[in-house]
């Protein structure tokens, strides 16, 4: 049942000039903030033309120190999660992308993937991260007076206030 | 947990409005910009078109809202449209107002509860939604190949029938918005059929959480079979009318024909999956493309489209009911007798027999009822082929009970990002007709 040895990067395994690692089957690779937009060409161009899905992890109380990073990698607060599908082989590819939380911002894809549009803007709604360049980097979900970002890990759920005694408020 | 994180996110909410804005606000690179971002047209588009959009006087246009309570947004959709007399020159879809923080929600609850969860997002198709956060689920277990048979074809039985009620749904509502009231009637009635067997088979007719990490909740109730085989035999004749209704009329035809088009690149492009994509005739179906379940087992074929307009949507939805039925037949003669979940006392509780008798199956019930199962660490993300296109969970796990981050990829979310592109150079009449042909779910856009 354990799965550390399918989880186990393979170190010599490269794709884009990225580090390639295996989640449960599923091929990530890893992408740096720099090479971000000149890894996306490269996908394109090897047929992964369709983004599915963009979306963001904050790894601000994570409780294992087990990221499945690739080696000599630092997990950085957030995560940016890409999928990408080409229709011509049939195959799925993840990138996971380390944002720095003081620096919480990353290129828009837009220009190459049209469809993420939405999702960054989610993102940005959801986590605060800022897409540079994107043409329309307004809330989508959130009212636009909206403060925080609420999928981040330090904004409380909320709770609706009970009046017994020795009741957490 | 949360009780001592403080709540102070410094404030980004200068990040301007989300409403539509008129021409005499925006400079001229700011229309450019919007040609890509509100019409969301292809850079060649976009190039021949960037001089005409600044050209229209300010006060021929008028931007009206159409939503959020229009009764053919199909819930609470809001899109702002400038129309230059009847012709709308640009869209925006405005969304968020049935948000519910579902994904945050997620958070909170455990792997058991997280289907009560998910169910709620796509609630005209929730069990696809229940399928695909308990295909994530196993697959994080590591226990994806362990899953019994009977509970595999059970899973597809309810993902079929599943997909012909939303579909029929799709048939009532499109019906509705295209002036053919009587159809919404119809629709409405075989759909009440398959839910009448939802809730025979779950107990409820919608928001089942009947199929579970580990397999289902239960077994098939005795008489399911012929359940089936009632719904099967009494539609094929239904759906000869609905071509009687709509697809041979000429009114029908007229209404709907080489409205909204998008091109096979756009749809690409724009991350459209599901009928909209196969609509624009690029033949991506996960359930034969990226088979999972049974899929690879079972023959159907994947309907296509030829013009990507609203036409080609109805008829492949319609010929989608058509190529399900196939497939429930199929699953009809090949469904195996065995568990209908796995007996991994980790992950699903005993049966209730044998917690009279162990004291072990005591405690793994109570565990699992109180605490719930831990998951291992690591991340995952199964797609599947629902009624309205590839909807996706990614879950993140750090090896407690409860998913560190569970996201949905819902179909509709990404959908509606085509509305403004199909609706472009349309006729505001027509507006309808294409909302209701992308078929969105405002549950599932909105989570």
């Amino acid at each position: 049942m354990s799965d550390a040895a399918i989880d186990t990067p393979a170190p010599a395994e490269q794709l884009y000039g990225c580090d390639v690692t295996c989640s449960r089957g599923e091929k990530v690779i890893h992408v740096s903030r720099a090479n971000y937009i000149a890894t996306l060409k490269k996908a394109i161009d090897d047929s992964f033309t369709m983004c599915t899905d963009l979306t963001a992890v904050d790894f601000l109380t994570y409780a294992s120190t087990n990221r499945q990073l690739p080696a000599g990698l630092v997990g950085e607060r957030f995560e940016i999660v890409l999928n990408l599908i080409s229709l011509e082989r049939r195959e799925r590819l993840r990138l996971r992308v380390q944002i720095a939380e003081g620096e919480a911002s990353l290129p828009t894809a837009f220009d190459l993937y049209p469809g993420t549009e939405a999702m960054e803007r989610e993102v940005f709604d959801m986590f605060g991260i800022q897409f540079e360049g994107h043409p329309d980097p307004s809330r989508i979900l959130m009212p636009e007076d909206w403060e925080g970002h609420p999928l981040r890990k330090d904004f409380s759920v909320g709770r609706i206030p009970v009046q017994f005694k020795g009741a957490p408020s | 947990m949360t009780n001592n994180l403080i709540t102070a996110t410094p404030a980004a909410t200068g990040e301007g409005p989300q409403e539509m804005r008129s021409r005499s606000e925006l400079t001229a690179k700011e229309v450019l910009r919007e040609v890509g971002s509100v019409l969301r047209m292809s850079e060649k588009a976009a190039a021949e078109l960037t001089s005409s959009p600044v050209e229209n006087d300010e006060e021929q246009t008028m931007i009206i809202n159409m939503g959020p309570q229009h009764p053919s947004t199909h819930g609470v959709l809001r899109l702002m449209l400038e129309l230059q007399g009847e012709k709308v020159l640009r869209c925006k879809p405005i969304i968020g107002y049935l948000h519910t923080g579902m994904e945050k929600q997620a958070e909170e609850l455990t792997y058991m509860q997280g289907g009560t969860n998910v169910t709620r997002m796509d609630y005209a198709s929730p069990l696809n939604n229940e399928l695909v956060f308990s295909l994530a689920v196993e697959k994080l277990l590591g226990i994806d190949g362990d899953i019994p048979e009977r509970a595999t074809w059970m899973r597809m039985l309810l993902s079929e029938l599943n997909r012909m009620s939303s579909h029929l749904l799709f048939m009532a509502t499109n019906g509705m918005d295209m002036g053919a009231v009587s159809m919404m009637i119809y629709g409405w009635r075989e759909r009440e059929e398959v839910l009448r067997f939802f809730q025979k088979v779950t107990g409820l007719r919608m928001n089942h959480n009947f199929i579970r990490p580990g397999g289902l909740a239960a077994d098939l109730p005795t008489g399911w079979r012929d359940d089936v085989l009632t719904i099967l035999e009494g539609l094929p004749s239904r759906l000869a009318e609905y071509d009687v209704l709509m697809t041979n009329q000429p009114i029908w035809r007229e209404r709907l024909q080489g409205v909204g088009v998008i091109t096979a690149e756009e749809a690409v492009a724009l991350g459209t999956s599901g009928p909209i994509l196969r609509s624009a005739g690029i033949a991506w179906d996960l359930r034969r493309d990226l088979p999972y379940l049974k899929y690879d087992e079972v023959e159907f074929d994947v309907i296509v489209g030829s013009y990507g307009d609203a036409f080609d949507r109805y008829a492949i939805r319609l010929n989608e009911i058509r190529e399900s039925m196939k497939i429930v037949y199929q699953i009809l003669d090949k469904m195996p007798s065995g568990d209908y979940r796995i007996q991994d006392k980790k992950v699903t509780p005993p049966p209730r027999a044998r917690i009279d008798e162990s004291m072990e199956a005591l405690i793994h019930h109570f565990k699992i009822f109180t605490e719930g199962f831990k998951v291992p660490e690591g991340e995952v993300y199964v797609g599947i082929e629902s009624p309205r296109g590839e909807i996706g969970c990614y879950i993140v796990s750090d090896g407690s009970p409860k998913p560190y981050r569970l996201h949905m990829r819902a179909p509709s979310f990404v959908n509606i990002q085509a509305l403004p592109h199909m609706m472009r150079d349309g006729l505001i009449a027509d507006a309808v007709a294409v909302i209701s042909s992308v078929d969105p779910v405002l549950g599932e856009v909105d989570r």
